[in-house]
């Protein structure tokens, strides 16, 4: 009984301490109450895919895992990717298999990189300065809700691995030279 | 989106005393963005608050370094471009003055010792007219004066940031930040770069001919009367940039190699101050007005009457304007040996009531202009500040 007194206690007081732009389930219990996001945001692009970044807080002492995300409607899917070396030793995006895990007590950071919420199959352009609604889901079924500003930003332009159908992630008319 | 509050150190009170006896600006007052001093040693962590009823970067006490930057809108920017760019200029602007890293900020160790960064938001025309807004009538090109060579590359712009820190890196970090973020929605058009001495023990800012430079500038106690927009300094509006003010940037080339030929005296004629503490030829101290009826053994005025000093003085209080002036020096074209001059930054609540008297009377007899040469210039509206919780640019875009 005193360890639940405990957790309900840590998790009102994180829920306190989320970051603006954020927003979580009611239920003190749930994984998505102890997660806080910090400047979350989204490249802007004008089609095909992009991505959202931010930096995922986990005030509960046992681990969470995202194992889902979706958007208002700007994206047609969404998957969750990691970076990491393929056969021929290229820095390739993929799916991140099991989730992305937030350790207790800990954060990790979604960054140009590492990994990141991809956004794919744009329905509209992202407009840089344009608010997107991101709603990522725990493995016990709990969401939570943050606001991810668009910024033209250079970088993130890593291969995908599994994708044929690689959209271009630059937005306005820069042509990087590097999409198949 | 916290302003961090420290305690005004000893040194920072004793500077603004100072600063404030020497005529210059000080922000110490109200609502205006007030430095705060860092306790610790580390000049690097100072940082000015950038919330507030005014922007910062006005009647801040001028960084070593500064930058201004005109933008082009791109064709089609609307007011909800404006709206899009201004929420993300003013989240980074937050961040950046605040000493933390810009969102998407892929240099984030060069924003953490921000050493007293300002960034400060002006419109032009242009963006006036994007945001559907009637533009006021004395937003745009000065009126010709006689002594203009303008050159277009230093002149107009629909946009301007003025980026100002103690820390030249810092300076660069904000403007490359700040001009990427922006880059869907407008395009460079000039840059001006200028850099003042650390002030002395005298507190006596110079400029590169040598002379004490932006003493006759108002007292904090009078920025609401000159400096600042308000129902009171501007009725007729518009309402939109009350808390702001307007600005001038002109860039005045100083004939620096021609000005070498004179020697110190007719130096010190052609201004109506000594060169070596800033005092006026008819003595006094340097905060002092000059006497310009005094006159010499041979009833000869001691202030010439075409004396800069004499053609830059008002007896119209109400005509003073807000100097900011920043310095610069860039690499000669082949075959001079100098190009350097002023980025004269001048803020006034009215810029027809204020800055275009003084201008016109410099303009027409001031011994000064066989020196120096104005060869940009531009106009802007500086937007009023961001409270907590607003974006730059708000009235203007609702």
């Amino acid at each position: 009984m005193k360890r639940l007194t405990t957790l309900l206690l840590l998790a009102a007081t994180t829920v306190g301490l989320t970051a603006c732009g954020s927003s979580s389930d009611a239920d003190p219990a749930t994984e998505a109450s102890t997660v806080s996001v910090q400047d979350p945001w989204v490249k802007a692009a004008d089609s095909g895919m992009t991505a959202a970044f931010g930096t995922f807080r986990n005030a509960a002492d046992h681990d969470v895992t995202i194992v889902s995300a979706t958007t208002d409607g700007v994206a047609g899917r969404v998957e969750l990717h990691e970076m990491a070396t393929d056969e021929d030793g290229q820095m390739v995006m993929r799916q991140k298999k099991g989730g992305i895990v937030v350790p207790a007590g800990k954060t990790h950071t979604l960054e140009p990189g590492g990994d990141h919420i991809m956004l794919m199959d744009l329905t509209r352009p992202v407009e840089p300065g344009q608010d997107v609604r991101v709603t990522v889901r725990f493995s016990d079924d709990s969401t939570m809700s943050f606001t991810a500003p668009a910024r033209s930003f250079a970088g993130a332009e890593e291969d995908y691995e599994g994708g044929t159908d690689h959209g271009d992630m630059e937005h306005g008319d820069m042509d990087h030279g590097d999409h198949g | 989106m916290g302003e961090p509050r420290r305690g005004l150190s000893r040194r920072a009170l004793l500077t603004t005393g100072s600063v404030g006896a020497a005529g210059a600006v000080v922000g110490a007052a109200g609502a205006s963005a007030v430095a705060r001093e860092a306790p610790a040693a580390d000049p690097g962590t100072r940082t000015v608050a950038f919330r507030g009823a005014h922007q910062a970067g006005v009647v801040t006490p001028p960084q070593d370094h500064g930058v201004l930057v005109a933008y082009d809108l791109v064709e089609g920017a609307d007011a909800d471009a404006l709206r899009r760019l201004f929420a993300i200029w003013t989240d980074d602007v937050a961040r950046l003055t605040a000493g933390r890293a810009g969102l998407a900020d892929t240099e984030p160790e060069l924003a953490l010792r921000p050493s007293g960064l300002t960034v400060t938001l002006a419109v032009g025309p242009g963006a006036v007219e994007a945001a559907g807004v009637d533009v006021p009538s004395w937003l745009g090109p000065l009126p010709a004066f006689s002594v203009d060579r303008l050159e277009d590359r230093w002149s107009g712009g629909d946009l301007l940031l003025q980026i100002c820190s103690d820390d030249e890196l810092v300076v660069s970090h904000a403007l490359r930040l700040l001009t990427k973020e922006a880059r869907t929605f407008a395009t460079v058009r000039w840059v001006q770069r200028g850099f003042r001495g650390p002030l002395g023990r005298d507190r006596t800012p110079r400029n590169l001919m040598g002379q004490v430079d932006g003493t006759a500038n108002p007292r904090p106690a009078d920025h609401d009367a000159l400096v600042w927009r308000s129902p009171t300094t501007t009725p007729d509006g518009p309402r939109w940039l009350d808390g702001g003010t307007t600005m001038v940037v002109r860039r005045i080339r100083m004939e620096l190699d021609t000005w070498d030929e004179i020697d110190r005296t007719a130096r010190e004629r052609t201004i109506g101050r000594r060169l070596d503490d800033g005092r006026p030829l008819t003595g006094g101290r340097l905060e002092d007005d000059p006497d310009l009826d005094a006159v010499d053994a041979n009833g000869l005025e001691v202030i010439d009457p075409f004396a800069h000093v004499r053609r830059a003085r008002t007896d119209d209080r109400r005509q003073r304007i807000l100097r900011r002036p920043y310095n610069y020096d860039d690499p000669p074209p082949p075959g001079e040996l100098t190009d350097a001059g002023l980025v004269f930054v001048s803020f006034q609540a009215d810029l027809e009531r204020q800055f275009v008297p003084l201008q016109r009377r410099l303009a027409e007899l001031d011994l000064l202009n066989q020196w120096t040469t104005p060869i940009g210039s531009a106009v802007f509206a500086v937007l009023p500040g961001a409270r907590r919780g607003e974006q730059l640019g708000q009235s203007l875009l609702t």
